[in-house]
C-alpha cells in the first residue's frame, strides 16, 4: 500500500506549472488536494512518473461571486463549501451537497476543481457541474479553453482535458431566486460513494415550472442531465403528480452500472427515488 | 537528472519540534511521521484515506496523514498524539475517553482523538447532529461509538469549563 516511485514538481507560479505539463503531462499528473490520487497510487491503480504539485500555486486559491458566475479556482477545498459561498439557490445548493462528500477530514483537502478532473462518476461535485451548467477553464502554455460540463465528461474517470492542461478555475452560474434547487443521494452510509444521487434546479413561476434542469450521478459512468424529465416538467404544475412523471422519465432514459452495491435495476429504482425527492426537497414549502 | 528515488530534505515541525528528515517524495506524512520521526502514536490502518486512524492535525486541521506526502508537510505545523499531553497530565479528550470508555483495542484512538481535538479547536460549542456526522469519519471496530460520542461531549464540557475558570 505505497506509491510506486515519481519525482516530485512543485511549482510556485501557473506559468511553472503550465511548462511542466507542457514537458511531461503525458505521464505525469497534477495533484491538488490528493484525496483520490493518493489513494489510487496507494494501490497502484495509478503510477504517475511525476508528480506536480498544484499546492504552491497560490495565484488558484481563490472563489468568489463576480459577473453572475461564482468563479472557483483550483485551489479552493470542499470545505470551503460549508458555509454557501455565494447567495441564492446556487450557494444553498452547493452548502447542502458539500455534507454528502466523504468525511470532514477529507473535506479539508480535497478541492471542488479536482474532483471534476477525476471525473469519477459518483462524484457529486461532477453532478452538479452537469446539471447547472458549469464552465471548466482548461489551460495549457497555448492558451486557455472554456469546456461546457456537458462536454467535459466522457466516461467513468475519463474527461475532455488534454495530458497539458490544468484545470485553473470552474464557474458555476449564480441562479436568481426564480429558482430552486435540490439534492438527494441515497448511500449505504453517511460518507459512503453515493449510489444514486439527483440534482435539479427549477425555474418556477406562478406555481408552474419554466425551466428544468435535472442531472442524475452515480447511475451512469459519468453524471449528466436528464432531458425526457426536463422536459416532463416543464410548463406543468408544481406537484406530486409531475415529480412521479420525471422520476418516471428518468428511471426509463438510464442506463445504470452494475457493480457489487447494485445492479442495474436496484440503481434505476434508487435514480427514480432520489429525482423524486430532490424535486420535492426544491419544491418544499412553496404551496405545491 | 534526479531519480525518484532520491532523498529530499523535508524538516516536519511535530508538537513544535522540528524533525530534519530525508525521505523518498513517495514517502506519506503517516509513514515519515513513524519510522523517520520515530513517533508510533499515529497508527496506520488502511492505507487508502478510509479509515481515519491516521489523522493529524496540519494547520490544526484533521487530515489524513496517509493521503498527504510527508514531502507537502514540509515547514507546516503538525500535530499528533504525542502532543495533545506531552509530558503533563493527560488532555480532557484523554481524560473523558478514559473515564467514558472511549476505547477497547486503542487502534482507533489516535486518529479520533486528534479528530476531537482539531474539531473542538474550532468549532467549541459544536452541537451534537453536527458533531456525529464528523465522528463517522474515523472507523472503530470496539466501541459501537457512543461512549466515543459521550467522551467527546464530556471533553468539550470540561474544556470549556476550564476555559471559563482561566
Amino acid at each position: 500500500m505505497k506509491p510506486a516511485p515519481f519525482s516530485y514538481h512543485a511549482p510556485s507560479t501557473l506559468d511553472a506549472m503550465l511548462a511542466l505539463l507542457a514537458e511531461g503531462g503525458e505521464d505525469g499528473k497534477v495533484i491538488a488536494g490528493g484525496q483520490s490520487l493518493v489513494p489510487m497510487m496507494n494501490f497502484r491503480l495509478a503510477r504517475p512518473a511525476r508528480l506536480f504539485d498544484l499546492n504552491g500555486v497560490a495565484e488558484l486559491d481563490f472563489l468568489r461571486a463576480e459577473g453572475g458566475w461564482l468563479r472557483i479556482g483550483a485551489l479552493a477545498r470542499h470545505a470551503a463549501f460549508h458555509r454557501p459561498p455565494c447567495g441564492g439557490p446556487t450557494g444553498a445548493l452547493l452548502a447542502e451537497v458539500v455534507r454528502h462528500i466523504a468525511h470532514y477530514p477529507i473535506r479539508q483537502r480535497g478541492t471542488f476543481a479536482g474532483s471534476i478532473a477525476h471525473a469519477d462518476p459518483a462524484s457529486e461535485w461532477c453532478l452538479v457541474a452537469a446539471t447547472l451548467g458549469a464552465e471548466i477553464v482548461a489551460r495549457s502554455r497555448a492558451g486557455e479553453r472554456r469546456i461546457g460540463a456537458g462536454d467535459f465528461f466522457l466516461a467513468s474517470l475519463s474527461t475532455a482535458l488534454r495530458p497539458d492542461e490544468l484545470i485553473v478555475e470552474v464557474r458555476l452560474p449564480i441562479l436568481d431566486a426564480g429558482w430552486r434547487t435540490g439534492f438527494c443521494e441515497f448511500s449505504r452510509r453517511v460518507g459512503d460513494f453515493g449510489i444514486a444521487m439527483t440534482a435539479v434546479a427549477l425555474r418556477v413561476e406562478s406555481g408552474v415550472v419554466r425551466e428544468a434542469r435535472i442531472g442524475v450521478g452515480g447511475v451512469e459512468d459519468h453524471p449528466a442531465r436528464q432531458p425526457a424529465a426536463e422536459q416532463a416538467l416543464v410548463g406543468q404544475p408544481v406537484a406530486a403528480r409531475a415529480f412521479a412523471a420525471a422520476a418516471d422519465a428518468v428511471a426509463g432514459a438510464v442506463r445504470p452500472m452494475e457493480d457489487l452495491h447494485a445492479d442495474a435495476a436496484y440503481r434505476r429504482h434508487l435514480a427514480r427515488t432520489t429525482t423524486r425527492r430532490a424535486l420535492e426537497q426544491a419544491c418544499a414549502g412553496s404551496g405545491s | 537528472m534526479t531519480s525518484p528515488h532520491d532523498k529530499l530534505a523535508v524538516t516536519l515541525a511535530v508538537n513544535g519540534r522540528d524533525y530534519r528528515i530525508a525521505v523518498e517524495p513517495r514517502r506519506s506524512l503517516a509513514d515519515a511521521l513513524r519510522e523517520d520521526c520515530g513517533l508510533t502514536g499515529t497508527h496506520l490502518g488502511c492505507e487508502h484515506g478510509y479509515c481515519g486512524a491516521c489523522t493529524v492535525l496540519v494547520d490544526g486541521v484533521p487530515v489524513r496523514a496517509c493521503l498527504m506526502l510527508a514531502v507537502q508537510a514540509h515547514g507546516r505545523p503538525i500535530r499528533t498524539v504525542e502532543g495533545l499531553a506531552g509530558d503533563g497530565p493527560l488532555h480532557p479528550l484523554q481524560e473523558a475517553f478514559r473515564d467514558e470508555h472511549g476505547l477497547q483495542c486503542g487502534f482507533c484512538t489516535p486518529g479520533f482523538l486528534m479528530l476531537a481535538a482539531g474539531v473542538l479547536e474550532r468549532e467549541p460549542d459544536i452541537g451534537d447532529e453536527a458533531l456525529r456526522e464528523i465522528l463517522s469519519a474515523n472507523l472503530c471496530r470496539c466501541t459501537g461509538y457512543q461512549n466515543i460520542v459521550k467522551a467527546v461531549r464530556a471533553a468539550a464540557r470540561r474544556i470549556k469549563e476550564a476555559a471559563g475558570r482561566g
